[in-house]
């Protein structure tokens, strides 16, 4: 069972990064909205894990608040 | 014994290691266009055959297009006498921050400005900033992707050949 | 795990297979921030610097030093017949990024010592660029190593071993709007409590006595959450964001976040937010047991407990000219962040006034926390 699922999930990802069937529907050019700095996401390092460190010792839940992305997209 | 791991493994070590071009050859003739300038004036592409056209596309908000200006003034500068232009193709559907950003940092070489994208899409722009090299005889030869600092050696290497035809 | 670990190299290699075009390293940045928490007879402050360099196009460092000094007459220390303490922790770390075609490629350690406290975290984690820039797809790891102490019982020493796994992509879904999608798995092993709490059982005489907690030595927790940021027409954002966590000692947690950013007068961008938490508490928790020994684990740190939390928080960012230093600074600001915290804890309850002995346990008043945290910072990016 785990081998053909492990070799599923490879051959999924191997396709997906190396083939592109679907064509990118946002242009390069048209990243104008995303490149602004207002629209980056986790802000500043210092301050973004400062406050998930508060959340974190005062409450019991921990994990999945990161992020990294989006942008201009330039090379 | 080769196992399925192996393979799989073997495969996409190959597929990693192989060395990705950052410059590639298109062929064909250079899709023809008009555009207004900053200056406000029609400009054809026509109007540069029999020169060597260096096509670069770029936005006010793309922090490498706008690190990559101050070269593309030098290469301008130098090649012009030789029968060479450069040309910024702003692709931004608003101006404004365009023209703010070229008041602040001016440069020599006509600006046009494509506000309904319809240069990128006819350059199949896939990346920001892009740059195409257009031969004197209107023929596409060079397309850059991106800008990073040490790629203006393959500017002028790519320039003083074609100026050379 | 084995087939988690295996799975995890061949995508880290799958990913790596796309490197046809190059994306950017951030920029270089040194920031300085001083941090305050006050609240609940807890006083927390203290600065945090973080400088980043590239090296070349290719190669990044990141190094921080945090500190918290600590002054505590927290309802916990007060409780346990304490006296108030004042401590210091002091935190660095280091992160590497490599970055190849659409790939970056990352390494961080991290120690944190305080005088009863030691960790250290390893970290690895591989990001990948692809369909036009529209995706980002990242696989993390981190490996920690706790040391435990007790200034209390010097004999005392234990050790957490913890993994983290994680998992995140972010999908550009039109021109203004992002979605963000991340995962990840804790599972820890030690000693997982507080060597400076208790708990309380109901004794033969209608009133309450003090035990030790006695924690499962293991705990997985899996949490997943779904961010969205929206451009709004006349330049400002919008983000949403709701997580739900859940883990091996029935804490299920709901976050549901709000944040409004809108940048004014060319230098200046404000921001508002607004945070929801509710968690309900680990199944072996409780205020007040009927008896000693009622059962194998006995909670009564009210940060397992079933509690609300509600947070608002308002930003004030300013971008000041830059024009003095020459070609040296690309870019400086200010930045102020305020943030309000309520918290309702829905059955641990108040015994500052009502020491063992106390006649009629379990009618306290329930325990609320009133919080204040700032962070004030200058970034420069060069």
């Amino acid at each position: 069972m785990r081998k053909p699922l492990l070799i599923l999930g490879a051959a999924a990802l191997l396709a997906v990064t190396a083939c592109a069937p679907i064509e990118p529907w946002v242009k390069p050019y048209e990243r104008e909205h995303l490149a602004d700095p207002i629209m980056s996401i986790g802000g500043d390092p210092v301050s973004s894990s400062y406050l998930d460190h508060v959340f974190e010792v005062r409450e019991g839940a921990r994990g999945a608040t990161g992020g990294a992305g989006g942008g201009c997209g330039c090379s | 014994m080769i196992t399925t791991t192996k393979a799989l493994r073997t495969l996409l070590v190959a597929a990693f290691l192989a060395a990705p071009a950052l410059a590639v050859a298109p062929a064909g003739p250079a899709p023809k266009f008009q555009l207004v300038s900053m200056a406000g004036k029609p400009v054809n592409l026509d109007q540069f055959k029999g020169q060597v056209v260096m096509l670069n596309f770029w936005a006010s908000w793309c922090g490498p297009c706008r690190a990559e200006m101050p070269i593309l003034e030098k290469l301008h500068a130098k090649y012009k006498p030789m029968g060479f232009t450069m040309i910024g193709v702003n692709v931004e559907p608003d101006s404004a921050e365009a023209a703010k950003w070229l008041k602040a940092t001016p440069v020599t070489f006509p600006i046009l400005f494509d506000t309904k994208s319809e240069v990128s899409k006819l350059y199949s722009v896939q990346s920001m900033p892009s740059t195409v090299i257009i031969d004197r005889k209107g023929n596409l030869r060079w397309l850059h992707r991106g800008y990073k600092p040490g790629d203006e050696n393959e500017y002028l290497n790519q320039i003083r050949a074609l100026v050379r035809e | 795990m084995h087939v988690l670990r295996r799975f995890a190299v061949l995508a880290l290699l799958a990913l790596g297979a796309n490197g046809a075009r190059a994306a950017v390293l951030a920029e270089d940045r040194a920031d300085l921030m001083y941090h305050r928490y006050q609240g609940g007879g807890i006083t927390v402050d203290g600065p945090s610097v973080l400088v980043r360099k590239k090296f070349g196009e290719s190669l990044a460092a990141t190094a921080n030093y945090y500190i918290d000094n600590i002054t505590s007459a927290s309802i916990d220390v007060v409780v346990s017949g304490a006296s108030r303490y004042a401590e210091r922790r002091e935190q660095k770390s280091l992160a590497l990024e490599y970055l190849r075609g659409k790939t970056t490629y990352s390494a961080s350690y991290t120690n944190s010592k305080e005088n009863d406290y030691r960790a250290d975290t390893y970290s690895l984690s591989v990001s990948q660029d692809m369909f036009g820039d529209l995706t980002t797809v990242s696989f993390g790891y981190a490996q920690g190593l706790d040391k435990i102490g007790s200034s209390v019982d010097p004999t005392f020493a234990d050790e957490i071993e913890r993994r983290n796994y994680r998992l995140g992509v972010t999908q550009v879904l039109t021109r203004d709007l992002l979605a963000s999608f991340n995962f990840e798995t804790v599972t820890e092993q030690g000693y997982l409590q507080n060597p400076y709490r208790f708990m309380r059982f109901l004794n033969a005489g209608g009133t309450y006595s003090r035990g030790p907690e006695i924690f499962p030595r293991t705990r997985t927790s899996n949490a997943g959450s779904l961010m969205l940021k929206y451009y709004l027409p006349w330049r400002a954002a919008v983000q949403g964001q709701y997580r739900f966590y859940t883990d091996t000692w029935g804490i299920n947690a709901h976050t549901g976040s709000l944040e409004y950013t809108h940048p004014l007068w060319n230098r200046w961008v404000f921001s508002g937010s607004y945070r929801y938490y509710t968690q309900t508490g680990a199944t072996f928790w409780s205020d007040l047991f009927p008896r000693d020994g009622y059962q194998n684990f006995m909670a009564r740190d009210k940060e397992n407990s079933p509690l609300a939390t509600h947070t608002i928080g308002i930003g004030a960012s300013y971008e000041f000219p830059v024009e003095w230093a020459g070609s040296w600074l690309q870019k400086g600001s200010a930045n102020l962040r305020v943030n309000h915290m309520m918290v309702d804890y829905s059955r641990f309850r108040d015994l500052r006034d009502f020491p063992p002995g106390t006649a009629t346990p379990g009618t306290e008043p329930l325990y609320a926390l009133d919080a204040n945290f700032l962070t004030f910072y200058v970034s420069f990016f060069f």
